[in-house]
């Protein structure tokens, strides 16, 4: 299935945990230290560097582009450590996050109420992935080298959806499988 | 004495470092092409075709397997009979130190993420060189000097649990735990994984001795048979936890267990479990 950034209200609701799709059109890389300062922004009601309305979030630090590649090794970073951000920025506009592993109740509570998805790309498969990144740029947060934002432009990224905004996750569906 | 040069150091450790992240070793990429035969479930079949994919891609087009190219833990045995000759501009520079500039050298050079912060709570501000490596280092008979470098991510070292049992506890309860520890590292820690087991020691010891066995072949198993059944054991009671591979069930949670053990405490029982993610990178050089 195709997705194409930014994510409409019902491309999100068509989307179901367990869903195979490839992600298409421009994400935002941020991690860790740029969650918590986009959270501080959003604390003190400033701007924020990118526009979230429709934005997708992927969790990730890309190691550094070789001349003549739009960037390095780019596979997703562990979900969870971003939980307690998560909900914040997704009552302010955001959409989609990418990354890996489990969510947990308070995301997943706060993508059914603002109606977004997480999805899954497969860690460890940096090199691969980085195939599916066709551009990137620093936009926010340079200071923080690899945890910097970036804007990343996605050809085809494949991804499963992980928690859709149905409550349903791809971990509870395994054992069914 | 045998000497051996301080640069010399700090080339090997820069070609290792460009080496861990580029080139999957052969062993395990072995056992994920072994994995794709015999899993049973589709989607963790194709999981594991593309983990494979991965690991061609890395080595064809020289970018790195993962983007997190890890903390640098470099294990040194040196032989009683050799000595590192510091630089003759530096001359209280020691091993050490051409290690930590091997490090700096090879995550640029090689384009690596650095990911190393120079202190824990306060600022955490990158060292932007990826040195300090962490360093283990262990005097041995002979007159050689082998370096082992293991490039280890965050993700999979942030699920590593110890626990002190009685010493009067069961098989049965330790393997228990440690395959409950398999099972908290889930989906996050990117399975399947390669488990390190340390039995003994104290409690620094176990630690060491659960990330020391990560460097043992891939194929191998404990000298001791009692161990060695421990290991297949823990083998199998992991992969039947239908987590698989990224966590989306399968029967291919882990590739191998590793264990190391050390004499203990009559009181103590320590158990170290270190968690490896599939990108099981590490490299050793003998000079």
């Amino acid at each position: 299935m195709q997705l194409q950034t930014p994510l409409t209200d019902s491309a999100v609701r068509a989307l179901r945990a367990g869903d195979e799709v490839a992600i298409s059109g421009t994400v935002y890389a941020a991690r860790d230290m740029a969650h918590q300062r986009l959270c501080a922004l959003l604390d003190r009601r400033e701007p924020l560097p990118l526009d979230l309305h429709g934005a997708v979030i992927y969790f990730v630090g890309p190691t550094p582009a070789a001349p003549g590649r739009a960037i390095g090794s780019a596979g997703p970073t562990t979900s969870s450590r971003m939980d307690a951000f998560s909900p914040k920025l997704l009552a302010a506009g955001l959409k989609g996050m990418i990354g890996k592993g489990y969510r947990n109740e308070m995301v997943r509570e706060a993508l059914r109420t603002y109606g977004a998805v997480h999805l899954a790309a497969i860690g460890g498969a940096g090199a691969l992935l980085s195939k599916h990144i066709v551009a990137s740029e620093v936009v926010a947060y340079e200071d923080l080298g690899a945890e910097a934002i970036r804007r990343l432009v996605l050809k085809d990224f494949p991804a499963v959806v992980a928690y859709d905004v149905y409550g349903n996750s791809i971990y509870e569906m395994r054992s069914a499988e | 004495m045998r000497t051996i040069q301080y640069n010399q150091i700090v080339e090997v450790v820069e070609r290792l470092c460009i080496e861990c992240a580029h080139e999957l070793p052969a062993d395990v990429l072995t056992a994920l092409e072994a994995a794709v035969r015999s899993e049973r479930n589709a989607r963790a079949r194709r999981i594991l075709e593309q983990l494979v994919r991965n690991a061609g891609i890395a080595r064809d087009d020289r970018i790195p397997l993962c983007q997190d190219t890890g903390l640098a833990i470099v294990f040194i045995d040196q032989g009683a009979g050799v000595a590192v000759a510091a630089p003759d501009d530096r001359p209280a520079a020691t091993l050490y130190d051409a290690v930590n500039e091997g490090v700096a050298f090879g995550y640029e050079k090689g384009l690596l993420r650095k990911s190393v912060v120079a202190e824990p709570l306060r600022e955490r501000l990158n060292t932007r060189t990826n040195a300090p490596a962490i360093i283990h280092h262990r005097v041995v008979p002979g007159d050689r000097l082998s370096i082992s470098l293991m490039t280890k991510g965050g993700g999979c070292e942030n699920k590593s649990q110890f626990k002190m049992f009685n010493p009067t506890e069961t098989t049965d309860a330790v393997c228990d735990w440690i395959t409950e520890v398999v099972r908290q590292a889930g989906a996050s820690a990117c399975p399947p994984f390669v488990v390190g087991i340390g039995l003994g020691g104290d409690f620094e010891l176990s630690c060491l001795l659960s990330k020391r066995a990560l460097l043992r072949a891939m194929a191998d198993s404990h000298p001791d048979d009692f161990y060695a059944d421990t290991e297949r054991r823990l083998l199998e009671q992991i992969n039947a936890l239908n987590l698989g591979p990224q966590g989306l069930g399968g029967d291919t949670t882990a590739l191998a267990v590793k264990i190391e053990t050390a004499p203990c405490h009559i009181a103590s029982l320590p158990v170290a479990v270190n968690i490896e993610c599939h990108s099981h990178r590490h490299k050793s050089a003998l000079l």
